[in-house]
């Protein structure tokens, strides 16, 4: 394993990321924001929504940035430079094992989502405050949770990235990404669906919920929540299986 | 240490499209025979072996999609060979991936720009990818991009790049890692004569440091100024192979004359065999050419008022004739019956 080469690359996408800074910020943070001030704030004060929702909203929205940050940061440069630029070649021609490129783009994807997890907290706090009610009583579960969540999302942009094409973008969000937010549990509870037995089930195969039940789980308990341990159970299985089928999907992108 | 490189046997065979450095007209032709078949198989490299030697300069010619980029993805392990081997130095391309891309530098037939990255970033993260000490790469970097010119435009992302630059970047790119064996996929493709000139000189240069050179064309004139050696490829397999003297040297006679006649006789065939100096006469009957035949032969214009006269003896008018001296077009010609820009 050629450690230099590893680093130069992350070296690389840190230098891209920081001339991109303002874009990636808006990019990450505004979506969350917006959500933040209409659900939590204008739904709220208007009477609409319970004062409580405030705080079961919280989880959710860092679960959204996470995995929203993590599947963009791998999969959108990921897309456009194995298009017809073929820039990525520069890095496929280094020397280092083709797998520990993709490693690298996923390490940095990991990265990224865990800056956009945790700026949102102190962010959606200001906005939201007060009535907000979360505690980290857990912290070391609270980060194994935040790290298997940007590593099933970083890996996530692995696979997509690698199985779609420029022009596919567009159907990408529309049949994968905003099915996922939407039953990601991020809006409410899981057991919120209880009224509607098979999509209960039918939602599980969505990594988000895990995502979204446990930040949940450790952030404010006092809401329902699936259980830590099945919720960290799901979180490795999917890592594990992103990762696989990505790494698959970059080899056979980047040798024909 | 100069570092050679050989190739056993290559066979590739894409399922689905081939890259697109490789694709060139071949898919159009495989279409047109497989065209029957829901999964077309390309046929890209057929049993292809070369040697090439540490510290010359090897060209491989032929006409698009003969399986050069194909080739040269193979060697630099970008694509991966259905069957056969390959060697840079002592390495196996595929078991010694990264050992083998230390050792080589490659410039794409199309450049492969990181287009999130200035000029002057390209090639110091490059060199940064290769393990290479921040000084040495700093320096490196501003002395290449002084010898292709780019300094003016050092600290500019390199998407508004021309073409001319961008190539001269990837050039400058390979190099920054001072590989022992260069790649490079239609070097001057798309380059202006000034520019195609600088180019040689640098490869020149570059070998004259010892170093390996391989690089692929279509331009004979190219081919002829700059290798040592070449291999002439057509179809994924070696069609002749040797300096481009000894190449030349191997067409019957030297000079090719293309005669086009608007009807023409067996006799009148014979008779153009029997004339001084005339090594073989192949007819062209009927074919998209028109009715004719090539005629290789120790001399060119000397024998023109002799096969007018046998021409208008048999009756047949000499409409066409187009001579043209020893060169390597005229080699493929010979060996493939296609001109190279066909």
């Amino acid at each position: 394993m050629n450690w230099k080469t590893f680093f130069a690359m992350l070296a690389r996408d840190a230098h891209v990321a920081r001339r991109n800074a303002i874009q990636l910020i808006l990019q990450t943070f505004l979506q969350p924001l917006l959500f933040v001030f209409i659900f939590g704030r204008v739904m709220v004060g208007s009477g609409y929504m319970p004062a409580a929702y405030k705080s079961l909203l919280l989880p959710g929205i860092i679960a959204i940035s996470m995995v929203f940050t993590g599947i963009w940061a791998v999969a959108m440069p990921l897309i456009a430079e194995f298009q017809w630029t073929r820039e990525i070649e520069d890095r496929l021609l280094a020397p280092i094992d083709v797998a520990w490129i993709a490693i690298e783009k996923v390490f940095a994807g990991m990265l990224q989502a865990l800056v956009a997890g945790l700026m949102v907290i102190p962010l959606a706090w200001l906005v939201l405050r007060p009535g907000v009610e979360i505690s980290i009583h857990a912290p070391l579960t609270f980060a194994l949770i935040i790290v298997l969540v940007a590593t099933f999302s970083a890996c996530g942009g692995l696979a997509l990235g690698c199985s779609i094409n420029q022009q596919h973008i567009g159907l990408m969000f529309g049949m994968v990404i905003t099915p996922m937010i939407f039953f990601g549990c991020a809006y409410y509870p899981w057991s919120a669906l209880k009224t509607f037995p098979i999509l209960q089930k039918v939602v599980l195969i969505n990594p988000l919920v895990y995502a979204s039940e446990g930040l949940r789980a450790t952030l404010v308990p006092q809401f329902p929540h699936l259980s830590i341990t099945a919720v960290l159970a799901a979180l490795l299985f999917f890592d594990v299986l992103l990762l696989v089928v990505g790494l698959r999907q970059f080899e056979s992108k980047a040798v024909s | 240490m100069a570092v050679g490189v050989r190739t056993q046997d290559l066979r590739k065979v894409y399922s689905s499209s081939p890259p697109l450095g490789a694709a060139g007209g071949f898919v159009a032709r495989a279409d047109a025979k497989g065209g029957k078949q829901p999964k077309t198989q390309i046929p890209a490299l057929d049993g292809l072996s070369l040697e090439i030697l540490a510290g010359e300069i090897f060209g491989l010619l032929g006409p698009n999609g003969a399986g050069k980029s194909t080739t040269v993805g193979v060697l630099t392990t970008r694509v991966r060979p259905t069957s056969g081997q390959a060697w840079i130095g002592e390495h196996d391309v595929w078991q010694e991936q990264a050992r083998v891309k230390h050792l080589i530098g490659v410039v794409p037939q199309r450049p492969n720009l990181d287009f999130s990255l200035t000029a002057r970033e390209i090639l110091v993260f490059h060199a940064a990818y290769f393990g290479i000490g921040s000084r040495l790469r700093n320096e490196r970097a501003d002395a290449l991009l002084e010898k292709f010119k780019l300094t003016e435009r050092a600290t500019q992302m390199v998407r508004g790049f021309s073409g001319g630059m961008m190539q001269r970047l990837s050039i400058a790119r390979a190099m920054m890692h001072d590989p022992q064996v260069l790649f490079l996929d239609e070097p001057s493709a798309g380059l202006d004569p000034q520019t195609r000139i600088l180019l040689w000189e640098i490869i020149r240069e570059y070998h004259q440091a010892g170093k390996t050179v391989l690089l692929t064309t279509h331009n004979m004139e190219e081919a002829d100024a700059l290798c040592q050696r070449l291999a002439i490829i057509d179809h994924g397999h070696v069609i002749a192979q040797g300096t481009p003297e000894q190449l030349k040297a191997s067409i019957p006679g030297g000079f090719l004359l293309r005669l086009r006649f608007g009807k023409q006789t067996a006799e009148l065939l014979q008779h153009l065999r029997s004339l001084a100096g005339v090594r073989e006469v192949r007819a062209l009957d009927g074919t998209a050419d028109g009715t004719g035949a090539d005629v290789y032969a120790d001399r060119g214009g000397s024998l023109i008022p002799e096969i007018a006269t046998l021409a208008a003896n048999s009756g047949a008018e000499l409409s066409d004739v187009h001579i043209s001296e020893p060169s390597l077009e005229n080699l493929f010609l010979h060996h493939t019956g296609r001109s190279l820009r066909d």
